[in-house]
This record gives C-alpha cells, structure tokens and sequence, in this order.
C-alpha cells in the first residue's frame, strides 16, 4: 500500500541558497519571558543531543536531558576518528558551500532531500567557529592556523580534524556547552536513564517514559516538546562498529507511535574495519577513513599467492610490487583509494568473493602505509637537510610522520590485532558503521508527530543513500547548534500560554502501564538462552541478507526467518533478575526486541526498494561492470514507512525527491 | 585457556560485598576481557544465577566507560590500555585473575563492579568550559592563530577519556590527573585564558567537595592512565591555581 498525500517536507520556496536565510526570517519566534515558560526534552547527548539541549537552554527553555549512559561525554559520538567537514576553503583548493552541496548530493546518489543539504553545507562553517571558540584543540600547522586533510568521495581538503580522535574533541566541547547550562539549573541532567516510550497527547508528542537504569524505576516526564537525538541502528546487525548499548528503543517506540520511519535499508558499510576473529567477537573497531589518505589497499594478483597468504607460508611483504592488485587504482583512478566509502566496500567483497581475500578467513584485504612511509620520509630528509639519507633513515624518518597523523590508530590496531602497522600492512574488511535511514524529518527536523523532533544520526534527511566521510560528525553538530534550536520555535510558539504539561493525564498513565507490563512480560519467559543469543542470531541474518549485496528471494526468506526469530525470542530467552533494580540483561532484551521488529522493516524496505543505490546493492540491478544500477524514474524518492501493528504490514508513503539546484546524473568516480 | 576469577559481588551500595571465585574455559587470546566476561556471564545466565553488572560501552577504548580494578591495577596489566582494549592474550592458561570495582569514596559502588563517576560530571560543570554561547557569530576559526606547540599539548591533555583510573590508582584516590587535564587544555588555548582564575578555583574547589584526596606526586595515576596524560599538567594546575590566587580581584 502506498501513499503520497500524508508527506509535507515544508521546504521553503525560493532559490536553494535563499531558503534557510528566508525561512530563518519567516519563523516564529518565542520571546524570552515566555521560552522560560516552556519545557523541551532532548533524549541522547552526543553530538546532536548535547548541542541541541546547550543550545535550547542558552535560548532560555527548560531542558531535561536524558542518556542511558553513566555521563554524557559517553555517547558515541565520542568514538568517531577521522574528522568533520566544512566548506572554510582555507586550502584555497576551490572549495564552497555549493561543492561541500554537491559533493553530499552526489555521495548519497541523489537520495537525500537537496533543501536540507544545502543548509547543512551553509552552516558548515559555523560549526568549526563555534568549536574553535569552545576550545576545541583542532590540529594545526606552525604557522598556527588550522589543518585540514581530505576524505573519500570529495577532491578537495575540507576536513578539520583532532588526529584520530575528532568526535572526542568535538562531543567533549559540545559536553562542556551542556555542562556550563546544567550548572546554571537550565539543563537538568537524568544520566544511566533510558526513554521507554513516547507519549502524545491530543496528537502532540508531550512526553516520555523513562526507565531509572540504576533503582529500576519507571518514571514520567513530560514537555511541551520531545526532540530525540538518539543516534542510529547498526547494531541491529549485532556486530557493528557503534557501541554495544547503541539502540533503536527510543526512535522505534516513536514509530510505533506515528513517526514514520524513513529509508530503514540505506545502511553504510564502512570499508576500513578491523576483521573478525571468531565468534565470541562483541563489536567491530573501525580503522579511520583518514588512512586513505595515505594508505593504499590492495589483494594479491594471483590466486595461488593469496592462498599461500591465508595458510600463513607467505607474508604481504614478500609480494612483489607487480604481484599486487591495487583495485581501487585500478577501477577508480579518478578517486583511487579515495572512492565513497560504498563503493570501496563492494569493490572489496568483490576481490574476496572472487577468492583473493587475505587474513585465515579470506575476508580481509591490505591497508598498506609502506609507500606513505618512504615518502615522508624522503621529504623529511630533505626539510632536515640530510643528502642521500639510508632506506633505513626514511623510514625512521618517515614513521614519525605517520605515527604523528595516525598514531592513536595504529596502536589501535595493534592492541587488536598484536602486529605492527608500521612494520606490516593492515588486515581490514568492511563492517557495519552509521545508518543514513532514520525517522522521517521535515525541513524543520519534526517527525510525522507534531512536537516530536529528530537530529543527527536519529534522522534521515541528509546522506541520502551513502553518507561521506567526515559528514556525520558535521550534521549533529548543524543539526543541535545551528538548525533545531530555531526550528524548534515554529512549533512551540503556539505553547506560550499551554503552561506546565501534566504527567498525570490519562496518556501517561495508559503509556507507563504499558511499559510495566511489558517488562514484566520480558522477566517472566522462562526460557533457557541469554539475550546475547538472539540478537547475534538476527545480525547474521541481516548481515548475510539485508548487508552488502542483497537480492529479493534472500529477502522474502530473510522476512520469514526474523518473524520466526521473534517467537522463538518470546519461547526461549531467558532475563534474569528482576525490574526494581540494576539489570543490564533486561536493558538489552528491551532493545533487542525492537531490533526484532526493526530487522523485519528493513528488509521490507531493500526489497520494495528494486534499484541499486548507495549503500542499497540490488544484485538484480546492477551494471555490466558490476557498478550500482540506479532505477530515477521509477524510485526517486524516500520511503517512509508507517507502523500499523506489525513491521511487516507498515504503510510506504512516497516523498519524491525534486532537484533543482543540481542535475540528477548517474554517479561515477571513475 | 582455562582461568579461574575472584570477582567482586556486591548487590548494592549499601550491601556488603565478597569476592566470589569462577571458573571459565576454553578463553581464546584474541578474546578482549570483555568478551571474556560475557562468556563468565553467559554461563550464569544459563545457571539460573545473576550476572556480573559492570560498565562498558564503545569497547574501543574511547568512551570511558568500563572501569575494572584487573589484579591489583586499574585496567589490568597492559600500559595504556582501557578494560576494553585488553586481550587475553595477556593472560596464561591456569591463571587467577583478580576483578575488583573502582575503588574511592568519590566513586561510590553501584552494583558489582560499576561505580558512579557523576562527581567528576559535576567538577566539569564548575567549571570546565569557556562561558561562549552557541550563537554560530564567534569569530573566524582563523582569526587568532595558536602555536601548534601549544596546540599540541592542550590536545594531549584533551584526550582524556574521564573513566577515573587515576583516582582509582592513587593511594589517596586524588582526582588532580584529571582535573588538571582540563585546566590544561583550556589554559593553554588563548579562548581559555580569558576565565583562567575563575576556572581553575572552581574546579579545585568542587574537587575538594565530592571528597577526592590530595596529590602527594607519587604517580600513580600518570603511569596507570590509559591515555597516557602525563604529570606535567598537574604542575600546569598548581601554577595556574597559584596564579588565580595571586590575581587581584579573581
């Protein structure tokens, strides 16, 4: 069923750089007298969640701010690498807004929504001032100025970076923006708190249910407004590089109150993730997109090489230059090893597929610094005035260089993996990593629920089909400083003289029970196998069927399989302990379930959705060349999907996408 | 490997906690200790008995969140190494490994082995910001040049990741490591100077409130840091402590 009546995206008339400027005018505004009359609540704090809840604050609304995590500084923002983009031009390489536009537009494969990239690229700018300001400790050059390097998909330097460790230098600043406005009694802090349910009264969302991690406690809060910044779904493949309590529980009990959720399938592999090891492996740790820069993948050209290699008879250093195949060079010498990050993936699974992947399991490929080592190094002899300096000098010379660009990272690596980077090439493979589907947002970032609001990985507006690199960490932060905190005002403008939203309404009540029983439900299978059983069980599932490479027979099977996963779920799983108290198992079984019904949405998704896009791989829809086979005329548009009782039967209506400022072509980075 | 761990069981704050001894089997040295402690978990699970609460989240080392006291030293054996980062390759078949919570009476015992760290939310929230608001109107990132020196250190002072081994490994559970690092990396950025006295007086004083020890440089904490912050910058707060003090009108 489908239907294309019910979608407002509210995009602003006017030319595309016009739009936020004229909308910014247009906007209602609360004045300050009355913003301390209204209360806002911000569900997450990472980079999108802390930004908005300080800046919301600053404005002089009343915040409440929930994590599950002990502190705020733990969301996992914290753990993104390489970078933000921003269209500064310091390089004077050519950048602007309009390249930073259309670098993203073309990343996603003209699946993302053109009015709100644009605005994203205009304040892109802002974003690095703003941080600078906080005291944020960007790299920089001696002559004390900001560095920048560069990130697949994009031929220009536009990314500011912390070495590997940028998402904790930027959600720290954010962390201490939301700090300053808890000490000031504007911010009240609910950490180790977890939302439960969305509550909407009279067709508004008016508050949450939230669940006290540490006594157990189901507790009401309600707001004027509910903005959720709560990250996105990877994990529902189980393994995945986003933390182990990363969940969809709070964006799905949304939809499962009206906010449609929005291209659920557009899910990004990352190429540069350390392999798996075995089956007792709990997450998946990324290997920064930074390291293209320098690094160069490659797989041995012949079989027998290869083979040799995952025996252990042979060693990578012992290929010969001409014995290897560097494949991204070789396909793609316009980007080289640079190609967006879909594209790398799928190219990698390729080489392995086709039997020449490294490491036991031949699911590995090189990430190799031998090249970018020697010519530092060489460079650095010169700088030092070293005449005819011995291999062994550039290298010395030159493992400094790499070391002080990546050296958290190749440390990183070697923890994991117990060999030395600098020494011997990466093992890498792609993993699971950011989720451009999400709730369904219009231009103001509102859900399909009046007053409930989504940002940062939370929503889906921005990275269409493909987000690039260095680009999430840019949206949050656009999203929570720059974007909701004046949106936000259109909706609550009518609220003025609401005054204090009850909690005791007979929809409080009604949501709270809800959540008792369901508990209570979990507690009382009497099953034999822990949580951790099932949600591995599902993420093969969706890994092996709804990942990388994904065809509709495997996708129908793939529906039943999860569907007879939930009631073996229901019939089996075993939650110890009980709900008044600390119980991590019963955290994690609540969101498993949602990852359940979520599994079964997204694989309804990748097979309505019959084109390659982006991160999407039809195997049906491909080229000649085995490159992604894109389908305008038939599937320009975003999915987004409504809850009905069951994921499986959830409505599909259409927002087709419009673009003026740029022309829709078929993307290449040969 | 086969292992045998002395954990700390403790049901809550008030109650009275033991060490209790488990056996695990079959542990692989790629495993991480974490991984190893959902095997211990997955057993009891199926035992009918509860499992190990602990802390843990991005399980690569950056969040902060896991917090084990490993044989005697906070996270384990392994220099530089959060809980999450440490693999049993560390380990020998037929060891005994001892598990015990953080342990400070600024970080009072949750359950098991997780503790509550909100006291060190709360001394950031003295102070540890620069008072700008998120207008998106600061100036150029440009406008004002930093020495990439300077830069440099208040980045290393930055990387700290707050879990608390510091206090966790001083003798007087001081929390100086920590809260010097960010009066470090703030003090040293010229945005940072402007508040300077006022910052570094509020943080060292709600560090005395939530009942952090005193530093008597013994460090401790320096060599137990998974990120290496080094001792430099609990000088660097001495000196802007004393500085503050000597400011009139601050």
């Amino acid at each position: 069923m489908t239907d294309m009546t019910k979608l407002d995206a509210k995009i602003p008339e006017g030319p595309i750089d016009k739009k936020w400027t004229k909308h910014k005018n247009n906007i209602n505004l609360v004045n300050p007298a009355n913003k301390r009359l209204i209360d806002v609540i911000v569900v997450g704090t990472g980079l999108a969640g802390s930004s908005a809840a300080a800046s919301l604050a600053e404005m002089g609304y009343n915040v409440k701010a929930f994590c599950f995590q002990d502190s705020p500084r733990r969301a996992h923002s914290i753990a993104a690498q390489g970078g933000i983009n921003a269209a500064k031009n310091y390089q004077n390489d050519g950048d602007s807004t309009y390249r930073l536009f259309y670098d993203t537009v073309k990343g996603g494969d003209y699946r993302s929504r053109e009015a709100n990239v644009h605005r994203l690229a205009e304040v892109s700018t802002n974003i690095i001032d703003q941080c600078v300001a906080q005291g944020v400790p960007f790299a920089r050059e001696y002559g004390g100025l900001l560095d920048n390097r560069s990130f697949g998909g994009v031929q220009v330097s536009r990314t500011f970076y912390a070495k590997g460790q940028t998402g904790q230098q930027l959600l720290l600043g954010a962390y201490s923006a939301l700090s300053r406005q808890i000490s000031k009694g504007k911010v009240k802090l609910y950490n180790r708190h977890e939302m439960m349910d969305l509550v909407i009264v009279d067709g508004k969302a008016r508050g949450i249910i939230a669940r006290n991690l540490i006594t157990g406690e189901i507790q009401r809060h309600s707001a004027h407004a509910v903005v959720l910044c709560t990250g996105g779904y990877g994990n529902v493949f189980y393994l995945s590089t986003n933390a182990m309590g990363s969940n969809v529980t709070a964006a799905w009990k949304a939809h499962r109150r009206g906010a449609f959720m929005a291209n659920p399938c557009f899910t990004q592999i990352h190429p540069t993730c350390i392999p798996v090891s075995g089956d007792y492996q709990s997450k998946l740790t990324l290997m920064s997109e930074s390291l293209r820069n320098d690094g160069r993948i490659w797989v041995p050209k012949k079989k027998e090489d290869a083979q040799a290699i995952r025996d252990g008879k042979l060693k990578p250093t012992q290929i010969k230059e001409e014995d290897r195949d560097y494949y991204l060079e070789r396909r793609y010498p316009a980007f080289g090893n640079l190609v967006p990050r879909d594209v790398a993936s799928r190219a990698a699974k390729e080489r392995c597929d086709a039997g020449f992947g490294v490491n036991k399991t031949g699911q590995a490929v090189y990430l190799d610094f031998a090249d970018a080592i020697t010519r530092y190094g060489k460079t650095e002899a010169r700088v030092q005035g070293i005449e005819n300096p011995s291999d062994a000098k550039v290298k010395e010379l030159g493992t400094k260089v790499v070391s002080a660009k990546y050296g958290n990272l190749f440390e990183m690596y070697e923890k994991i993996v117990d060999e030395n980077p600098y020494e011997t090439p990466m093992m890498i493979f792609p993993a699971v990593h950011y989720t451009m589907g999400g709730l369904w947002v219009d231009y103001n970032l509102m859900t399909t629920v009046p007053g409930c609001f989504a940002c940062g990985e939370a929503n889906f507006s921005d990275h269409g089909a493909n987000r690039l690199g260095a680009s999430a960490l840019m949206q949050g932060l656009a999203d929570g400083y720059f974007v909701l905190p004046y949106t936000i005002g259109g909706f609550l403008a009518d609220d003025i003289r609401t005054g204090p939203i009850a909690d005791d309404s007979p929809e409080f009540m009604k949501a709270e029970s809800e959540v008792k029983e369901r508990l209570e439900k979990l507690l009382s299978a009497k099953g034999t196998k822990p949580v951790d059983y099932f949600h591995r069980k599902l993420g093969l599932l969706m890994w092996d069927n709804c990942g990388m490479s994904r065809n509709a027979e495997n996708l129908k099977k793939t529906i039943e399989d999860i569907r007879a996963l939930r009631e073996e779920f229901w019939k089996d799983v075993r939650v110890p302990g009980k709900s008044g108290e600390t119980n991590p198992e019963l955290e994690k079984a609540n969101r498993v379930l949602d990852f359940l019904e979520l599994g079964e949405l997204m694989c309804k998704d990748a097979l309505d959705r019959e084109e390659s896009c982006g991160g999407h791989f039809r195997e049906e829809y491909q080229t000649e060349e085995g490159e992604a086979l894109r389908d305008d005329e038939n599937f320009k548009f975003v999915s987004a999907y409504e809850y009905t009782g069951d994921p499986g039967a959830a409505v599909l209506h259409k927002e087709e996408l419009v673009y003026e400022a740029i022309e829709v072509k078929t993307r290449s980075y040969k | 490997m086969n292992l045998t761990l002395k954990v700390w069981r403790q049901s809550g704050p008030d109650a009275e906690g033991r060490m209790e001894t488990y056996q695990v089997k079959d542990i692989s040295g790629d495993m991480s200790f974490l991984e190893m402690m959902d095997v211990l978990n997955a057993q009891l699970i199926e035992k009918g008995e509860e499992p190990v609460v602990f802390d843990h989240d991005c399980r690569e080392g950056i969040c902060g969140m896991c917090s084990m006291y490993i044989n005697g030293r906070p996270h384990g054996p392994k220099q530089h190494t959060t809980t999450c980062q440490l693999h049993m390759r560390s380990f020998k078949d037929g060891d005994t490994i001892h598990i015990e919570p953080w342990r400070a009476s600024a970080f009072p015992v949750i359950k098991d082995l997780m503790v509550d760290r909100s006291s060190f939310d709360r001394v950031i929230q003295a102070g540890g910001y620069i008072s700008v608001n998120t207008s998106g109107n600061t100036l150029d990132a440009n406008a004002i040049p930093v020495p990439k020196d300077d830069a440099d250190a208040a980045f290393d002072a930055a990387t700290c990741i707050g879990c608390g081994a510091c206090v966790a490994a001083c003798k007087n559970a001081s929390a100086m490591l920590f809260v010097s690092a960010k009066v470090s990396q703030l003090s040293l950025l010229p945005q940072g100077k402007v508040e300077a006295a006022e910052r570094v007086k509020n943080m060292v004083a709600q560090m005395d409130k939530e009942g952090f020890g005193n530093c008597t440089v013994t460090g401790a904490c320096e060599a137990e840091c998974p990120k290496g912050i080094s001792l430099e910058n609990i000088a660097r707060m001495n000196r802007e402590y004393l500085k503050a003090q000597l400011t009139p009108g601050k």
